[in-house]
């Protein structure tokens, strides 16, 4: 009885935070104000982040709330409050083709999606990698993280280094 | 009579939903900061695919990529943006259509 409990509950925070996620991005879009349009960003990313908890991913859910909605998030409102923007022009007749074209390209490609999502069970081998076992998150990210991704983390690493020097190069003003 | 957890039927598809509004932003924005937060709304979207199939084929390497991903975002972000800061000190503006100097 007790786990049925669980999985009302489970089910409650998913509808929950899929209907605010999507409500979030499609306010995102819309909103004439670029400020607004990045709280609702951060808005989604913290649904996002909670959906990560409902799929046994803790240590992805913290890094996404620490990376995405802090992070990043913050860096577009310092851009959007440095630049000054005027607001978005009204529509012309290219944007009135690339609204509707590019609008119904999309919606084709979500039922695309749909289409092949609902139709094939899950297939593929099983990994070792229990719910049980996923428990202790952060200790198992690790083990993998710094023996089989050994590599593509230090190049991570060179990256990341490479885009910070990037940033400060381009934002120099030539003397 | 026991309820089924939620499936991952439902989780893909919320996935597909949330990259198609960021595709539909991403076309028909003009302000490049918008586009580029919806470029980031796509990235976040195909995160969560990873971490749903990783969940539930009980495999590690999803969580790994989504990991990836977003260390990929954090400088993307931090270019990105540092490139919007020059087009607007060059050009006054970040509207997309009107930069098109690479456009034939």
């Amino acid at each position: 009885m007790a786990e049925n409990y669980g999985i009302l509950l489970q089910w409650l925070i998913f509808l929950g935070v899929a209907f605010t996620s999507i409500l979030g991005s499609v306010l995102l879009i819309t909103r004439k104000n670029p400020i607004h349009s990045a709280l609702f960003l951060v808005l989604t990313f913290v649904c996002v982040a909670v959906l990560y908890f409902l799929l046994y991913s803790p240590f992805i859910a913290v890094i996404q709330v620490i990376v995405y909605a802090g992070a990043i998030a913050m860096l577009i409102v310092f851009v959007i409050m440095l630049l000054d923007l005027e607001q978005e022009l009204r529509s012309g007749l290219k944007l009135f083709y690339s609204k509707v074209v590019g609008g119904a390209l999309a919606m084709l490609f979500l039922l695309a999606i749909i289409y092949a999502v609902a139709g094939a069970p899950l297939s593929g081998k099983l990994g070792p990698y229990t719910p049980a076992k996923l428990s202790d998150n952060v200790k198992v990210v690790g083990e993998v993280l710094f023996t089989e991704y050994l590599f593509p983390f230090e190049i991570v690493s060179i990256l990341l280094v490479a885009a910070i020097v990037g940033a400060v190069v381009l934002s120099k003003r030539r003397a | 009579m026991g309820m089924p957890p939620v499936p991952p039927v439902l989780y893909l598809i919320l996935s597909g939903i949330l990259f198609t509004i960021g595709v539909i932003g991403a076309l028909s924005r003009r302000n490049a900061i918008i586009v580029f937060m919806c470029i980031e709304l796509m990235l976040n979207a195909v995160n969560l695919t990873f971490i749903t199939l990783s969940r539930f084929l009980q495999s590690m390497d999803g969580v790994l990529f989504a990991f990836f991903v977003m260390a990929v975002a954090a400088a993307e972000a931090a270019v990105g943006l540092a490139i919007f800061v020059m087009l607007y000190r060059s050009r006054e503006t970040i509207n997309v259509d009107e930069i098109n100097l690479l456009k034939w």
